[in-house]
C-alpha cells in the first residue's frame, strides 16, 4: 500500500492503494470511471484506452506504479472538450459507431493520433487505430470518421 | 500482497536491487500480461517489483562519434521519433505492438523478455548492438546476442539492471526489417527477417542477415557471412540457392497456435532469396 497522486480528468487526485493494481481497475473501480472497458485484458483490443500525458496507452497492462505524478485523461474527463464534441459528431455522421463497446477507446485513440499528428494520411490514421478493435463496423466507416473530424475540426489539433 | 518499490534515482534503484530479489518492471505491456491475474485483483507477481519508469537518469537518447545510447526506461515511441537512431530500428519498432503499447514498453523490455518472437531483437542482432548493465558494484557491457541464452534466459544476475541499449553506428548502403505476422498491428510475428549489407567497388564488403521466430534466439551466422563477404554481387546472386541452403540448417522453427515449422522455414528462406536478388551494385 502506498500514498500516490497523480492528475486524472484535469483534477489532481490522491489514493492510497497496492500500486501493483493495474490502472484500470483503479479507474473502474475507485473512480467510477467506466467508460473505460475491459475488452481482451492483454493490451490487444484498445477497449481500456486511455491518454497518459496526452498520448494513448491500454490501461488493462498498465500498473498504476506508472502513472505516479502523471496525467491520465478518460473519455470522460476527455468528453467535457471541443476536441471530443468534433470526434463524436464525426463518428455519428459517418456510422463509426455501432455497439459502442470499443468506441471510447476509438475516440482517445483518435484523440491521441491528431494531438500528434493534426493532418495524417489513410495509411497514419489506419496505424493510429491500429491498436484498436471494432467488431462491428468493419473499421471503413471508423476511418471515414476521423477524416470527417479533421475537416470539421480544423485548427482544433 | 507483494510490494512495489518506485526508486526515483537509479543510486536508489540499484541499492534496492542489491538488498532485495525483485522482478524489475519497466512498462510492463509483457510482464503484467505474463502475470495476469482475474479482473479487478493486483496484478499476480510471484516476487516483489521494482518499477523503474520514474527514473530520469533511464531516459536518455544521445550519442558520440561511435555509438547511439537509448536508455533502458526510454519508451519504444521515443525512439521510434529520434533522428539519431538508425532508420533500421526505427521502421522495425513502427511494426512492433501498437501505439498504445509503443508509449509506454520499453526496448530494454523487449530484450529482457528474451522471446524467440521478440521484433527488436531482430534488428539489434544484425546492428551487432549492446547493453550496459549496472549493479550496485559493477558496470559492464555485453552484446544483446550473448546477454540472451535462450527462450526467456538470460544473462542478468538478480542485482543487476539493464541500464542502457548501445548501437554501432555504420552506414550500410541498405538495411531493412520486414515481418510476417496476422494483423498490422499487435501481432507476434511468424517469422521475421532483418538485412544490410555494403558493396564497394563490386564486391559484397559487408552483408547480413537475421531471423526471428525460426529458432530458440534469433538466428544470425557469423561464418556464413564471412563465407559471402568478399565475393562480387554477380556470384552472390549466381549462388543464391547455395547460400539458401546454408541457412536453411540454422533455422529450426517449431508448430505453434501462430503458425508452422514448415511455412516458417519456406518464408524465411524466400525472405532471403528477396534480400539476395535485390541486392544493387
Amino acid at each position: 500500500m502506498a500514498k500516490i497522486n497523480f492528475k486524472l480528468n484535469e483534477e489532481f487526485v490522491e489514493i492510497d492503494t497496492d500500486l501493483n493494481r493495474r490502472l484500470l481497475d483503479v479507474l473502474r473501480d475507485d473512480f467510477s470511471l467506466t467508460g473505460v472497458k475491459e475488452g481482451c485484458g492483454e493490451g490487444e483490443c484498445g477497449a481500456c484506452a486511455v491518454l497518459l500525458d496526452h498520448r494513448i496507452i491500454n490501461s488493462c497492462s498498465t500498473p498504476l506504479a506508472n502513472v505516479i505524478g502523471k496525467e491520465v485523461m478518460t473519455i470522460e474527463g476527455f468528453s467535457k472538450t471541443k476536441r471530443y464534441e468534433t470526434i463524436k459528431e464525426a463518428f455519428a455522421e459517418a456510422g463509426g459507431v455501432q455497439c459502442g463497446f470499443c468506441t471510447p477507446g476509438m475516440i482517445i485513440a483518435t484523440e491521441s493520433l491528431l494531438n500528434k499528428n493534426p493532418h495524417p494520411t489513410d495509411f497514419e490514421i489506419k496505424i493510429g487505430l491500429s491498436g484498436n478493435l471494432c467488431r462491428c463496423t468493419g473499421y471503413n466507416l471508423i476511418v471515414e470518421a476521423v477524416k470527417e473530424a479533421i475537416k470539421r475540426g480544423e485548427g482544433l489539433w | 500482497m507483494v510490494n512495489a518499490y518506485v526508486p526515483k534515482t537509479l543510486e536508489d534503484c540499484l541499492k534496492l536491487l542489491n538488498e532485495f530479489d525483485l522482478k524489475i518492471v519497466a512498462g510492463g505491456t509483457d510482464v503484467l500480461i505474463q502475470n495476469r491475474a482475474p479482473s479487478q485483483l493486483a496484478i499476480g507477481y510471484k516476487k516483489d517489483v521494482c518499477y523503474i519508469l520514474q527514473i530520469e537518469e533511464l531516459k536518455k537518447i544521445y550519442e558520440d562519434d561511435q555509438y547511439i545510447y537509448i536508455g533502458s526506461a526510454v519508451s519504444l515511441e521515443e525512439i521510434m521519433d529520434s533522428m539519431i537512431v538508425p532508420e533500421i530500428l526505427r521502421n522495425t519498432i513502427l511494426e512492433m505492438a501498437s501505439p498504445a503499447i509503443r508509449h509506454t514498453a520499453t526496448l530494454a523490455g523487449n530484450i529482457a523478455n528474451a522471446s524467440p518472437a521478440g521484433d527488436s531483437l531482430v534488428t539489434l542482432y544484425l546492428l551487432d548492438a549492446e547493453i550496459e548493465i549496472r549493479s550496485m558494484n559493477n558496470l559492464r557491457r555485453m552484446k544483446v546476442s550473448d546477454f540472451i541464452t535462450g527462450v526467456r534466459k538470460i544473462e542478468l544476475a538478480k542485482d543487476e539492471l539493464i541500464s542502457k541499449i548501445i548501437i554501432p553506428k555504420f552506414e550500410f548502403d541498405q538495411a531493412y526489417f520486414k515481418k510476417v505476422g496476422p494483423r498490422l498491428s499487435d501481432a507476434i510475428s511468424k517469422v521475421a527477417f532483418a538485412g544490410a549489407y555494403i558493396v564497394e567497388g563490386k564486391k559484397i564488403k559487408d552483408f547480413r542477415v537475421s531471423f526471428g521466430a525460426v529458432n530458440v534466439t534469433v538466428v544470425r551466422a557469423d561464418e556464413l557471412e564471412q563465407k559471402i563477404i568478399s565475393r562480387t554481387v554477380k556470384d552472390i546472386k549466381k549462388m543464391k540457392e547455395t547460400i539458401v541452403s546454408w541457412y536453411e540448417k540454422a533455422i529450426n522453427p517449431i508448430d505453434d497456435q501462430r503458425s508452422n515449422k514448415a511455412y516458417r522455414k519456406v518464408v524465411a528462406l524466400n525472405l532471403l532469396r528477396e534480400f539476395i536478388e535485390n541486392l544493387n551494385l
